[in-house]
């Protein structure tokens, strides 16, 4: 059954070893922390981030997956691509002025994976509306509270000659680095099949998503981020666009434990997670992607 | 009232911004009426009806955390769009340089029981009977259906949903009258887009809303 017949939703799941999923600009960089559980926080817009940075990657060359809201690391990557290759073709200019914002519109959903996936906001000096985007992602919290740890780090080098002078030639310096020993994170994301519809979001795009979701870790090594990666993606498919059951019940459904033998968990092998499968609501698949 | 509807919302986190703090947004302490519109909206909207809420019943107290996060500073230029379309070089925007990172102050654990009914507007036709709409959002509420998954503010933060059954228990928390200052109302789309405030009251966790046209003044 296509995108436009279906309600989806998803359970992502994703851990961290030794580095920092997701650093928190109002903390100097540590972690992201719920302050009231302790547990650990990586923003919707992170994730989508790095499904940006996936697609593009692998198929930053095929027509319509061009991305609009792109990190400068792939500046150089962009200019060395002839925008020719695309296959573009430019659309008749001439046409009435009412149907030419919501033909630019199409255009920037047709031409852009990110536009039609996540939506965008067009609304400059001559208005041409904005488009909600099918894919929702909310925050994802980790199942355990976590505990970021300080790593001192040394630099054999200064920056500056200043520097070097003050520390009368002894040229080092200190930093810093927050790393999560351990953090197994859970994700809640949702499809809707009328804005799918609306902007363009095809079968094959929600291909393109998930496998995004798949290997976006494995391509989004740093110093930073340590050892991270997909867990699970556990898909819900309803059978009618309007859905046969709320999203919140269908999530419940999917259980994240640590196993009580281990007191901390520190692996992915240290969890137990469980899918309810019992008196599943009619007209509702589970899809394990991952 | 007979067209009435009663839905639980809730969820883990909500921002429904308010207009004068935006760039840093600092959320509402309660769901506002336009919000509350919305999630309705999500579950079941047509264009022959039009939403109405009356009352807000505030489940839990209000608390607030505060989230910074990158985001980028500009919007999608319709000009370059345009260019993008005759051929030229196609539109960008490099998200490291139009950085801006903004902080929200955002709700925790809300939950809320929404009033409303909805009244027929002049694009209903002879096919659209009242009961009709009443009963498809009911059903839907019931179900979990929704158009899409209706949200709490921001995308970011979903709303759960189901039907508000029996009589809501007011929260320890939240009894007494507290002044919750003037508070958006809704966007009035007939009028140019004019924003509408109102002064929120809550009487032991209820607002009552007014109508939107007495509104604010």
């Amino acid at each position: 059954m296509g995108i436009h017949e279906s309600r989806i939703e998803f359970v992502y799941l994703f851990d961290v070893r030794n580095g920092n999923p997701n650093g928190d600009p109002d903390a100097g960089n540590m972690p992201r922390l719920d302050p009231e559980t302790g547990k650990g926080l990586v923003t919707d817009v992170c994730l989508k981030r790095k499904v940006r940075n996936l697609i593009e990657l692998t198929r930053g060359n095929q027509a319509g997956y061009d991305i609009y809201v792109r990190e400068k690391a792939v500046l150089n990557l962009q200019h060395g691509r002839a925008y020719e290759g695309t296959g573009l073709k430019p659309e008749p200019r001439k046409l009435p002025k009412g149907d030419g914002a919501a033909a630019v519109t199409q255009w920037m959903c047709r031409t852009f994976f990110d536009v039609r996936t996540f939506g965008a906001v067009m609304t400059t000096e001559i208005n041409c509306g904005q488009v909600r985007g099918p894919v929702q992602l909310t925050f994802a919290e980790s199942i355990d509270p976590i505990v970021p740890t300080e790593v001192s780090v040394t630099r054999m080098a200064v920056t500056t000659e200043a520097e070097a002078e003050k520390q009368s030639g002894d040229n080092r310096t200190m930093g810093r680095k927050y790393i999560v020993p351990y953090g197994l994170y859970r994700a809640h994301g949702f499809v809707s099949p009328h804005l799918a519809k609306q902007s363009g979001f095809s079968d094959a795009d929600l291909e393109a998503f998930f496998q995004a979701l798949v290997l976006m870790f494995d391509h989004d090594r740093s110093a930073a981020r340590g050892e991270m990666a997909a867990r699970r993606l556990i898909v819900f498919r309803h059978r009618s666009p309007l859905g046969e059951a709320p999203a919140h019940k269908l999530f419940d459904r999917v259980t994240v434990k640590r196993k009580n033998t281990v007191a901390v968990g520190r692996s992915y092998d240290d969890y137990d997670v469980a899918i309810d499968r019992d008196g599943l609501p009619d007209g509702v698949e589970i899809d394990e992607r991952l | 009232m007979s067209q009435g509807i009663r839905v639980h919302v809730w969820g883990e986190r909500a921002l429904f911004s308010r207009p004068e703090m935006k760039a840093e947004r600092v959320s509402y302490d309660v769901i506002t009426p336009s919000a509350a519109r919305g999630i309705l909206e999500a579950i079941h909207w047509k264009p022959a009806i039009r939403w109405v809420i009356d009352r807000i019943h505030v489940l839990k107290p209000i608390r607030f955390d505060t989230v910074r996060r990158n985001e980028v500073g500009s919007k999608a230029s319709y000009a370059t769009a345009r260019q993008g379309m005759a051929g030229g070089a196609l539109p960008e925007l490099f998200a490291d340089e139009e950085r801006q990172q903004r902080a929200s102050v955002l709700l925790r654990d809300v939950g809320y029981v929404i009033e409303a009914h909805f009244e027929m507007t002049s694009r209903a036709g002879p096919q659209d009977s009242p009961g009709k709409h009443l009963d498809m959002a009911r059903r839907r509420i019931a179900r979990g259906q929704c158009v899409w998954q209706p949200c709490l503010g921001c995308r970011e933060f979903p709303a759960w949903f189901e039907p508000a059954e029996g009589p809501v228990a007011v929260h320890d928390g939240l009894r007494g009258t507290r002044d919750l200052g003037w508070m958006l109302h809704d966007i009035d789309f007939g009028d140019g887009m004019t924003p509408r405030f109102f002064r929120a009251t809550m009487v032991d966790g209820v607002i009552d809303v007014p109508p939107l046209s007495g509104a604010g003044g």
